[in-house]
């Protein structure tokens, strides 16, 4: 255990490494599967950080994902085709988008969580089906220029420029996320998830704490949103849909909930397999539901504490 | 303001369908802190018996509500079996297995009735308009208001007035002091979620002509029983009977008077309320920890 401790600082940047030469090795469709598996992956780690980290569990996510995701595709329809200031912008909608939403959630916990978000995730999606004027329906948004990832640089015009763009991203949000989490920051926070009394009794904001993390997990999102629309050109209600909060979730619980490396492996195996498994048998083609329902139950029976995660969540 | 009469009207039809709905799901939480997210599935249940059972005849439609009720309740007492691996691990975990259940007991619903919405046929004698202050009114609809208060008002008396009520409500106030009564929690609890899957079960056999069934109709009555039992206060009856009804006419007078706001609408309540009080309208003395 003690060696799996020190070498764990290292999985992060080793995943990252090992990922960069894929762009060259695998083949233009399993590229392609690969960078939206990065992208559910950034949501998965902003789901980690609330429901492992800060002890909120969330099937709400979804929400400051589909801001972020208007947001840019809402830019690139006003010609605004610099990949960072999309990025950017959609992390501070996700931000925003928290901060306001934050009295719903930070004092709520456990289960109640789960349910609020849920609300939250549900009602967002539907006022995006609904709002025609900004985001014209549940026809989505197409935004099908692609973006230069700065000012000079060349257009994302193949699918490994999109991939090593999306991986960059990935690598420079994750990677500052594990940072601050290392930093006594992380400590307060992991703190106040379990020893909530305690750290209020020595006068610790645990609510602010909470918002904080929230915020941060909301921009997690939101660029996860402005991502999703690089490399699809289009955003659709459907995009922040139940099942893709239950995916995430999954992804993150069979990760462990305290590790973001595991929620990006988790968010990894979960959309490999609801591929694999829809692609090699006719009957389960559709039935993406289905497989992903039988894998939270097998996941919910059989791994306790997920594949990287430390200890539960909650006792 | 006539106007929005019938919508007002629909809203009470609405509301008073999600309060049998939510009731179930607001009980388990309070009784055993089951957050049952396949709640909605149970109501598919009942929704589904109606469109293939019920042919228009009086015994077709009474055929379709035991059906609905009974395997809906079978269901819920079918999850609270399924929950006893997971004692001890915590309330996360239980969620999870029941969100588990809800994605593919709704995809085998989907693969066994199809994606598309089916139509629902009612009783002859109930399939015409009614004049109400001049205005005609589905016959159904007002018929449904009936029997869901004659519900509304008979789970009152169960919880409130019964043996089997108090031991819910004690349950839900301390739950460990009702086991060291010599009270098997996993019975209440089994019993709960079985009633209130028949509750759910019932209220989609008869509430079928409102809100029918489809592939969207589980996510939709969990969505709504949510808002109703977060802003009704969990474990509170009371509390999930006047949020149902807010809940009702949000999504029929809201939507006819400002159909873009409606769903801000429902944000809005619930930022006020959570903002305002915590728990909820009429908050349960014990508040989920």
């Amino acid at each position: 255990m003690s060696a799996f401790r020190r070498l764990a600082p290292f999985g992060f940047p080793a995943l990252i490494v090992a990922l960069v030469p894929m762009a060259w090795v695998l083949d233009e469709y399993a590229t392609k599967t690969l960078t939206k598996i990065l992208v559910v992956g950034l949501l998965a780690v902003s789901v980690a950080l609330l429901t492992g980290v800060a002890g909120l569990p969330t099937l709400g996510q979804t929400a400051p994902y589909l801001v972020g995701a208007y947001t840019a595709a809402t830019l690139v329809r006003h010609d605004v085709h610099i990949g960072v200031v999309q990025l950017l912008a959609a992390a501070g909608a996700g931000a925003l988008f928290a901060l306001v939403t934050a009295p719903l959630v930070v004092y709520a916990r456990g289960v109640v969580v789960l349910m609020i978000t849920l609300a939250l995730g549900e009602l967002t999606s539907t006022v995006a089906g609904r709002w025609k004027a900004v985001t014209n329906g549940t026809d989505g948004m197409l935004a099908f220029t692609s973006p230069a990832p700065l000012p000079g640089l060349v257009t994302l015009d193949t699918d490994r420029a999109t991939y090593l763009y999306v991986l960059t991203v990935v690598a420079v949000l994750v990677g500052i996320v594990l940072l601050v989490l290392r930093s006594p920051a992380g400590a307060m926070l992991r703190a106040a998830r379990d020893g909530e009394t305690r750290m209020r009794a020595s006068g610790h904001p645990v609510a602010g704490y909470l918002t904080v993390a929230y915020v941060a997990a909301g921009a997690l999102a939101g660029a996860a949103g402005a991502l999703l629309v690089t490399v699809e050109r289009y955003v659709s209600p459907g995009a922040g849909g139940f099942d893709v909060a239950a995916l995430v979730l999954l992804a993150v619980v069979i990760g462990g909930a305290t590790s973001l490396v595991g929620a990006l492996l988790g968010a990894g195996l979960v959309v490999a397999t609801r591929d694999w498994l829809a692609g090699t048998d006719d009957r389960l083609a559709g039935h993406a539901p289905l497989i992903l329902g039988g894998l939270f139950v097998i996941c919910v029976y059989l791994l306790p504490r997920g594949l990287l995660g430390k200890r539960s969540a909650h006792e | 303001m006539d106007a929005y009469l019938i919508p007002a009207v629909d809203g009470v039809a609405y509301g008073l369908l999600l309060f049998v709905v939510a009731a179930g799901l607001t009980l388990a939480f309070g009784v055993g802190d089951v957050l049952n997210l396949a709640h909605g599935t149970l109501f598919a249940f009942g929704a589904y018996a109606a469109a293939k059972v019920s042919d228009g005849s009086w015994g077709s439609l009474a055929l379709a509500v035991l059906i609905g009720t009974a395997t809906a309740a079978a269901g819920g007492a079918l999850l609270s079996v399924l929950l006893v691996p997971l004692a001890g691990r915590g309330h996360l975990a239980q969620a999870l297995l029941t969100f588990g259940v809800a994605l593919v007991v709704g995809d085998l619903l989907v693969t066994v009735f199809g994606p598309d919405e089916l139509p629902i046929t009612v009783p002859a004698s109930l399939d015409r308009p009614v004049d109400i202050a001049g205005h005609s009114y589905p016959g159904y609809r007002l018929a449904f208001i009936g029997v869901a208060a004659l519900i509304a008002v008979a789970l009152y008396v169960v919880v409130a007035r019964t043996r089997a009520g108090s031991l819910v409500r004690a349950t839900v106030d301390d739950r460990d002091m009702v086991a060291t009564l010599g009270v098997d929690p996993f019975k209440v609890r089994t019993g709960v979620l079985a009633v209130g899957g028949a509750l759910a079960g019932l209220a989609g056999a008869l509430g079928a002509p409102i809100i029918g069934p489809g592939p969207r109709v589980a996510d939709l009555v969990l969505l709504l029983s949510l808002v109703v039992v977060v802003l009704g206060g969990m474990g509170s009856i009371g509390g999930a009977l006047i949020a149902a009804i807010a809940v009702g006419e949000i999504q029929t007078v809201g939507v006819t008077a400002q159909p873009t706001l409606a769903p801000f609408l429902m944000f809005g309540a619930m930022a006020v309320v959570l903002a305002l009080r915590a728990g909820g309208l009429l908050k349960s003395r014990r508040v989920a920890t």
